[in-house]
């Protein structure tokens, strides 16, 4: 792997972040991640899908006619959606039904739809694959660190256990707002305003 | 007096101005000067005609007018506190009324001091690293935030509030005259929709102790009123006893009469505009003798005038929905964000079962629809014009 393609990986983490920068996917961000366990899990997933999407669009995106490539690319983002759900519903049911249908509204992520338009059309596998990668982890770290703030400070817990039991007792409370999805809008606002006050 | 003071102030000026050993703290410094006294600075081009009042001058009336209802509400805190819970008592001495008055000032120094210490440290930083001048609006919103908390807030909710309105509510858009929602009331919200327990219900109206959140269990008027259905008439609370304001609540939203007294300085002044008093009281009043035509169930059937004098809507009405930044600029536009703004309150108080009050979130409502409203009202006005204008060829 040449430096180009690892360049591709690591932009989207902060310089180019597909939420804090292009701001998209912003409606899955604000909906799943009340608690870190579905966040990580829709992380896993939307990345999982654009790295696949980017792949399969970039190997035929010779043979697309581009009058129909957007329905070209719904079609490939579907399917991969689908294979998710399924997967999910699977292994991982009780996640499955707390992400209810934010796992089926990743085919409208913007992110997703964006990077097939933007990199995958125009660019060879390898380089494809890295940049779903990128894209991916950049929305992944973002929804984590959401899902890890709003968790721990909405509900005292993370993963489920609770962590703050004993500052309970010294009279700290739960932070009802946080698990409110105005609270996760705010929070990324003022992520934006951090990253671009240490840009300036 | 005052001459070693300005002397002092114009002795450590230089250390203060660019170069100085000081330069970092210059809006600190600045804010300090023109506080004690009027800056002297002149217009040097453009328009020569300045108001004789500024920003400070202003905020400081608003202030003077505050504090009957904060007088007020100190008392209100105590009277409420050993009435309930050290019965019975000898309601009528001057002994009484002084240790009211001491109960309620422990309990509101505390929050008020907080309330100051957090947002002005805020403030002064925010100046400081954007070199901006600090502004006097804290001034005002530093004082609402304790007078329309419950009295048995948390201190550490009350800051966490305080920080949250004034990074979140002023400083991202730019600071005093730039916020779109009043940041006293977005504090009460922030601590409304994050911890409720501590906001809403009977157990935080009326204080168990002077220190701590203790407190003993007593509905507000309006809660009474959503809870059990009852008849406002014949209620504990006479037409009196509301007017005057002795009933649990907020700090310092209880009392009509006290907040009377503050709204004459500030229609007298001409600080707060009067069609919005007027729209809000107008407004709230349609709604409710509407509700009383309706009259489905007890809570309708109220009088518009039992509403002007429960919860926090003359509060609200004289010196939230007046708050000249968030307020629209346009006197048409006035005149329909007050409507609006106190008929709304009565309709979520009424209509709505999850909150007995609804001034707060109506007011934040319609400060959200405040600039579409100027910009209805000067596009109308434009297009009047412009009629009148081809019209005339």
């Amino acid at each position: 792997m040449n430096n180009k393609n690892l360049k591709y990986i690591t932009l989207p983490w902060r310089d180019n972040n597909p939420i804090t920068v292009q701001v998209l996917g912003i409606c899955s961000c604000l909906a799943v991640t009340a608690q870190l366990k579905p966040a990580v899990f829709m992380a896993v997933s939307v990345t999982a899908v654009t790295v696949l999407s980017n792949l399969i669009i970039s190997l035929l995106r010779n043979t697309i006619p581009p009058r129909i490539r957007i329905i070209v690319q719904l079609v490939v983002v579907s399917t991969l959606v689908v294979l998710v759900d399924q997967v999910l519903k699977a292994y991982f049911f009780d996640v499955s039904k707390q992400l209810s249908v934010f796992v089926g509204l990743i085919i409208t992520n913007c992110i997703v739809m964006g990077r097939l338009e933007a990199f995958a059309m125009h660019n060879p596998p390898l380089p494809s694959v890295c940049d779903g990668l990128g894209n991916g982890l950049g929305y992944s770290f973002i929804l984590i660190l959401l899902g890890f703030t709003r968790e721990l400070l909405g509900n005292g817990t993370l993963w489920g256990y609770p962590v703050t039991e004993r500052l309970h007792d010294i009279g700290y409370e739960n932070n009802g707002l946080m698990l409110m999805p105005p609270m996760a809008l705010i929070l990324i606002g003022l992520l934006i305003w951090i990253i671009n006050s240490r840009k300036a | 007096m005052s001459k070693p003071l300005r002397h002092f102030i114009d002795k450590i000026k230089p250390a203060f101005d660019e170069g100085g050993r000081f330069a970092a703290l210059q809006s600190t410094f600045e804010a300090f000067e023109t506080f004690a006294y009027t800056p002297n600075t002149v217009t040097k081009h453009g328009s020569h005609i300045r108001d004789a009042i500024d920003m400070k001058r202003a905020m400081i009336i608003v202030v003077i007018a505050l504090i009957p209802a904060l007088l007020f509400g100190m008392w209100n805190i105590g009277y409420q506190h050993y009435t309930a819970y050290v019965l019975p008592v000898d309601t009528g001495t001057t002994d009484f009324f002084w240790q009211c008055f001491g109960f309620g000032l422990l309990r509101m120094l505390p929050m008020i001091a907080v309330s100051y210490i957090v947002g002005l440290t805020i403030e002064f930083a925010f100046a400081q690293i954007r070199h901006h001048e600090v502004n006097e609006g804290y001034l005002v919103t530093g004082l609402l935030i304790p007078m329309i908390m419950p009295p048995t807030v948390p201190l550490w909710q009350l800051a966490l509030a305080v920080a949250f309105a004034v990074v979140v509510g002023k400083e991202v858009f730019g600071g005093t005259g730039m916020n779109f929602m009043n940041p006293a009331l977005l504090a009460r919200a922030f601590l409304f929709f994050a911890y409720p327990s501590h906001m809403s219900g009977d157990k935080v109206w009326t204080a168990a102790k002077a220190w701590g959140t203790d407190a003993v269990t007593g509905a507000t008027p309006l809660a009474e009123l959503k809870a059990n259905a009852v008849n406002i008439q014949s209620m504990q609370y006479s037409l009196g006893d509301l007017f005057w304001g002795i009933m649990p609540g907020s700090c310092c939203e209880t009392s009509t009469a006290a907040i009377l007294v503050g709204a004459i300085l500030l229609l007298v002044t001409g600080i707060a505009s009067w069609r919005i008093m007027a729209g809000v009281v107008l407004g709230g009043g349609a709604i409710a003798l509407l509700f009383n035509l309706i009259g489905l169930n007890s809570y309708m059937q109220v009088p518009f005038y039992y509403h002007y004098l429960l919860g926090g809507f003359m509060f609200g009405a004289v010196f939230m929905a007046t708050d000249p930044v968030t307020a629209p600029q346009t006197n048409p536009g006035r005149w329909i964000y007050a409507l609006l703004t106190g008929a709304l309150a009565i309709l979520l108080r009424v209509v709505n079962p999850a909150y007995p009050e609804g001034m707060m979130l109506s007011i934040l409502l319609m400060n959200c629809f405040a600039p579409l409203i100027d910009h209805c009202v000067i596009a109308v006005n434009i297009k009047k014009r412009s009629r009148r204008a081809t019209n005339k060829q």
